[in-house]
């Protein structure tokens, strides 16, 4: 079951970067490709935790902005030699709306 | 069929090129084995030195990796010397006991550092300089300790000093003689070369014999024959090799000075070859790669059983390679009896040339300063060339010949095909064209991996790529060893240049032309990219906030808990009790969680949330503050002392030139974050002399210095130049600012950049009236542009920076 919520329209996002949405399991990053594509991604990288959402955005991936690890954003895991992974959360752009899947998120929170 | 076995003793630079010319002629012919004393595999040894400095790391200089040897089919055995030949029973033993027969063997022991037989010489903390376990061995003691003698002022000295230095030690060069490299160089060029070492930090102590190594667990200090003593931590001994030949000697081959082969590099047991630095031929031993390449090629000719190379002994040139120092010398440098002598000097400029003559024939040649047609010398010294019609303009070089139509051709294009380009490899010019056409080559890599040219001690790395250019046509760039990242084979200096020269002046425009792997880049590439671009079109390029680092970006620090830092412009470190209260006051209304003295003289604001950033922004602002941009690739901060207002000693006003120099360069985005400080007399307060650029005021005026550093590395800066008038101190730090924005990589600090390029380059910029005055030109150009506070636009207009959406309500529900 998933429960696509709109949160925001595609421009409030910057190209090339993010902006975040609060949840009970803490934040989510909405990333913006140049191409315009959409990714959702836990704000906090595995490594020590820093914002991912603040992170250099290239092609698919973004760059952790503390101490450089590299996430590709369509499956969360983490690049070349570093190990590790962000969980990812399904995202859909509909008419200039973009649609974060809460179903997740919901049942975390509950549990 | 059973092949022939082929051993090898030495798994060094002679032997193991000889081994891939015998594969080239006859990949199958034997079965080889290579024994090493070494536990590596074959790595150059010339670029030992730039190891020791820090320039290349051991995984750069590794020849052939392991696996070379696998595909090759050769079995290798490191760190296993072989200590007895049995010519009867034609076998070698290695220490671990290891016995394999041989059909033919090759000795390619090379040498041994000559090691002074004084008291103590056996201390530990006594080294030669020979082989990656000394070089391991430097650095690791620079790590603990401070104060290094070097004994032997010739090449390899030199190169440890100055390795040593860069690793951060005070180095003490002792010279026998009243001359350095007195094999290779004259007098004057020898003073030269003395003054530019002295100007980089090393002290040399000429005329010094030493009598003994003093200390008890360790070296503690060096006694020489007048009775003088000098305290050190580490002694590196280079005052000379001596080729290793205990082994052909314990097993009856005939050796003198060296193993003695004649001109097939045969020994006295027809089969046992002898090669590189251990071999004694037609009495003479070298000691340079060059000549031991063309006895590589001649031996491995003969075990291809092709039986017509002869080796007839070579003429050798030198060049140090110690960076920023141009040194060339070959031949017959001296003069003599029968020699004429062309000079030119130039002091000022640094400049030495002197051409030997003998007989309308270039027999010697010594240059120090500009080495250019250093190839171009050597190729008619060994040509024997009759050089009476071009003698007059001999000394101003190969470009000058026939000057008309000339004009504007490389070097490269001058060139014969049969000139020699590299000469650690002996390979020719018509060489590298032919491997560049027939087999479609492109990078400077690929010629390295076909021809080998530049490829050991990468001095002629310039000409084989005019060579690749003149080749392939003139829209040609050559990737250089390192592109910024796998996005590109692209170097920053070429994506510099083709920004300036196509005049790019977007990202896009630069993935574009420049045929960029990623269609955005990514996070290496991208930051340069944006600065190379604004810093080259300012008013025209667009600033691309998306590619720049968070810090720069956010226009404020990231901490490790996501929380930000802002710390305010307090120019020259002179604040009032107005501004502290604004301070004060923006501190307490935001309950910033620490606020902090900075080491730059200014005020950290700590832990704050980004959506609070616009907000104490506004405040600040509002009571005068700009930002500190103590973010930023940018101009950070202008330490001063209280100097002549109120200090006793102080002989000009250093608060007030130190807040107009803040003044003037604020905002400016540089390659890395530059630093600068203003003492009022030489007592340095301000610690101006650790500085990117550090000013110390004296009676007469000011001394302006560049290229400290008091981080990861600390040096002292280099003096660049004395003014009288505070305009003058703006106009050069503008223009030496702006030198260093054009000129220097991405992230490497002034005292990196200056390395590279040499302070004697950017004196002679910045003192030219003319082209300093340009130079503070396209400074203020830029500050037209870029000095304006981000902090008031962005307080202004604030960037949505809160969350998009808060589902923490929405789950209340
Ligand atoms: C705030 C301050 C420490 C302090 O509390 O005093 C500081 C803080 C940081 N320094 Fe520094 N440096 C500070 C003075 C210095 C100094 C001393 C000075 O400026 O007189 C040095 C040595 C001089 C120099 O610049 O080399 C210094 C050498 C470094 C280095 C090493 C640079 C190098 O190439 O060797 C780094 C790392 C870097 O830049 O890559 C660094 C990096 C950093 C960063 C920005 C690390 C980062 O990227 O996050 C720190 C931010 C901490 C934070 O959480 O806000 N900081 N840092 C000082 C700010 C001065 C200011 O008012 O702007
Ligand atoms: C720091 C430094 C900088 C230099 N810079 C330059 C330069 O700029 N230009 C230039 O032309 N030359 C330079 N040289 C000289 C150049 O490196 C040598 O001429 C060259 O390496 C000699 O080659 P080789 O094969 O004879 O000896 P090596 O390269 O020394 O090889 C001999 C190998 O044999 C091994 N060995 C010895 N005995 C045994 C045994 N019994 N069993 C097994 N293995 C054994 C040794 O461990 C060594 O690895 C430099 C040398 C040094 C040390
Ligand atoms: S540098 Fe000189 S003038 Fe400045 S405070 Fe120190 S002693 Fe005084
Ligand atoms: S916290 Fe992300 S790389 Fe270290």
């Amino acid at each position: 079951m998933t429960a696509f919520l709109d949160i925001a329209a595609l421009d409030d996002i910057p190209r090339q970067g993010a902006r975040v949405v609060k949840t009970m399991i803490g934040c989510i990053a909405v990333f913006r490709t140049a191409e315009d594509q959409l990714f959702a991604l836990e704000d906090r990288c595995p490594h020590k935790g820093g914002p991912l959402s603040e992170g250099i955005v290239h092609g698919t991936s973004v760059t952790c902005p503390l101490h450089a690890w590299v996430f590709d954003m369509n499956t969360g895991q983490a690049q070349g030699a570093d190990e590790g992974a962000v969980q990812t959360y399904p995202v859909r752009l509909e008419a200039g709306r973009v649609l974060l899947d809460v179903t997740r998120l919901a049942r975390r929170s509950a549990a | 069929m059973n092949k022939e076995r082929l051993v090898l003793v030495g798994n060094g630079m002679a032997g193991m090129r000889t081994i891939e010319e015998l594969l080239k002629l006859e990949p199958d012919l034997y079965e080889i084995t290579v024994f090493g004393a070494e536990p590596h595999p074959n790595y150059n040894r010339i670029l030992l030195s730039p190891v020791l400095s820090g320039e290349k790391t051991i995984d750069e200089i590794i020849l052939n990796s392991r696996d070379w040897y696998a595909e090759h089919g050769i079995t290798l055995h490191t760190g296993d010397p072989v200590e007895h030949i049995d010519r009867r029973k034609r076998l070698v033993r290695s220490r671990s006991g290891l016995e394999v027969p041989y059909d033919r063997l090759i000795l390619a022991t090379g040498s041994n550092p000559f090691i002074i037989p004084v008291p103590g010489a056996d201390l530990p903390g006594v080294l030669g300089y020979r082989d990656i376990a000394d070089v391991e061995a430097m650095i690791e003691t620079a790590r603990g300790f401070k104060r290094a003698i070097v004994i032997g002022g010739g090449l390899l000295g030199l190169e440890a000093a100055y390795g040593l230095q860069q690793q951060g030690m005070e180095v003490t060069v002792v010279h026998l003689l009243d001359t350095l490299m007195e094999r290779q160089l004259d007098k004057p060029a020898a003073a030269l070369l003395k003054a530019s070492l002295e100007k980089r930090g090393l002290t040399f102590l000429m005329e010094a014999q030493t009598a003994a190594i003093q200390g008890r667990d360790r070296v503690e200090s060096v006694r020489f024959a007048d009775g003088s003593e000098i305290a050190t931590d580490l002694v590196v001994m280079a005052v000379g090799i001596r080729p290793n030949m205990a082994l052909a000697q314990s097993a009856g081959i005939h050796c003198e000075r060296g193993i003695v082969v004649d001109d097939t590099m045969l020994t006295y047991d027809a089969r046992i070859y002898a090669i590189g630095e251990c071999v004694q031929h037609r009495g003479h031993c070298y000691g340079l790669v060059a000549p031991l390449f063309e006895q590589a090629k001649v031996c491995a000719n003969h075990l291809a059983k092709l039986g017509y190379g002869r080796y007839q002994g070579s003429v050798t040139s030198t060049k140090l390679k110690v960076t920023g120092i141009d040194l060339f010398s070959a031949g017959q440098y001296q003069g003599g009896d029968g020699c004429e002598e062309i000079l030119f000097q130039d002091p000022g400029a640094g400049i030495y040339k002197k051409l030997v003559i003998r007989e309308n024939r270039l027999a010697g040649a010594v240059l120090y300063g500009d080495t250019i047609d250093g190839a171009w010398f050597f190729q008619l010294m060994r040509e024997g060339t009759d050089i009476s019609e071009i003698r007059e303009d001999l000394l101003f070089g190969q470009a000058h010949l026939g000057d008309s139509g000339h004009g504007g051709q490389t070097q490269a294009a001058l060139m014969t095909d049969a000139m020699q380009v590299c000469d650690c490899n002996g390979v020719c010019k018509g060489e590298i064209v032919k491997a560049i056409t027939s087999k479609g080559l492109f990078t400077l890599e690929d010629v390295k991996l076909h021809t080998k040219a530049a490829a050991s001690c990468g001095s002629c790395t310039g000409l084989v790529e005019q060579i690749l250019a003149s080749t392939l046509g003139s829209d040609y760039s050559t990737p250089e060893a390192k592109p910024i990242c796998t996005c590109t084979d692209y170097s920053h200096d070429q994506v510099r240049a083709a920004i300036r020269e196509q005049h790019l002046t977007s990202l896009s425009d630069c993935f574009e032309k420049l045929d960029w792997r990623r269609p955005d880049g990514c996070h290496v590439c991208r930051p340069a990219l944006n600065y190379y671009l604004i810093s080259t079109w300012p008013t025209e390029a667009l600033d691309d906030s998306q590619s720049r680092f968070v810090n720069e970006r956010v226009h404020a620090n990231i901490q490790k808990d996501g929380t930000y830092s802002v710390i305010p412009r307090i120019f020259g470190g002179e604040t009032s009790p107005a501004q502290l209260r604004a301070i004060a006051e923006a501190a307490e209304k935001y309950a910033v969680r620490s606020v902090k003295i900075t080491g730059g003289q200014r005020i950290d604001l700590l832990g704050l949330t980004k959506e609070q950033l616009p907000h104490i922004w506004k405040d600040l602002t509002d009571a005068g503050f700009v930002s500190g941009h103590a973010y930023g690739k940018s101009m950070r901060t202008v330490k001063t002392c209280v100097g002549s207002q109120w200090c006793r000693f102080g002989v000009q006003d250093s608060t007030k030139m130190g807040i107009e120099l803040e003044e003037l360069t604020w905002g400016s985005w540089t390659p890395h974050k530059f630093k600068l400080a203003v003492s009022g007399c030489p007592r340095n307060c301000a610690e101006a002399t650790c500085k990117d650029i550090g000013v110390v005021c004296v009676d007469s005026g000011y001394e302006i210095s560049v290229a400290g550093a008091a981080g990861m590395d600390v040096r002292e800066t280099e003096f660049l130049c004395k003014v009288t008038t505070e305009a003058e101190v703006m106009e050069v730090i503008a223009a030496f600012t702006q030198l260093y924005r054009e000129n220097a990589r991405y992230l490497h600090r002034i005292y990196k950049w200056v390395a590279r390029v040499g302070l004697d380059w950017c004196r002679a910029q910045v003192e030219d009236p003319a082209n300093r005055r340009a130079l503070y030109d396209r400074f203020m150009l830029s500050q037209g542009v870029y000095q304006t506070d981000p902090w008031a636009e962005l307080a202004a207009t604030p960037a949505d920076w809160a969350p998009i959406a808060d589902l923490t309500l929405r789950a209340a529900e």
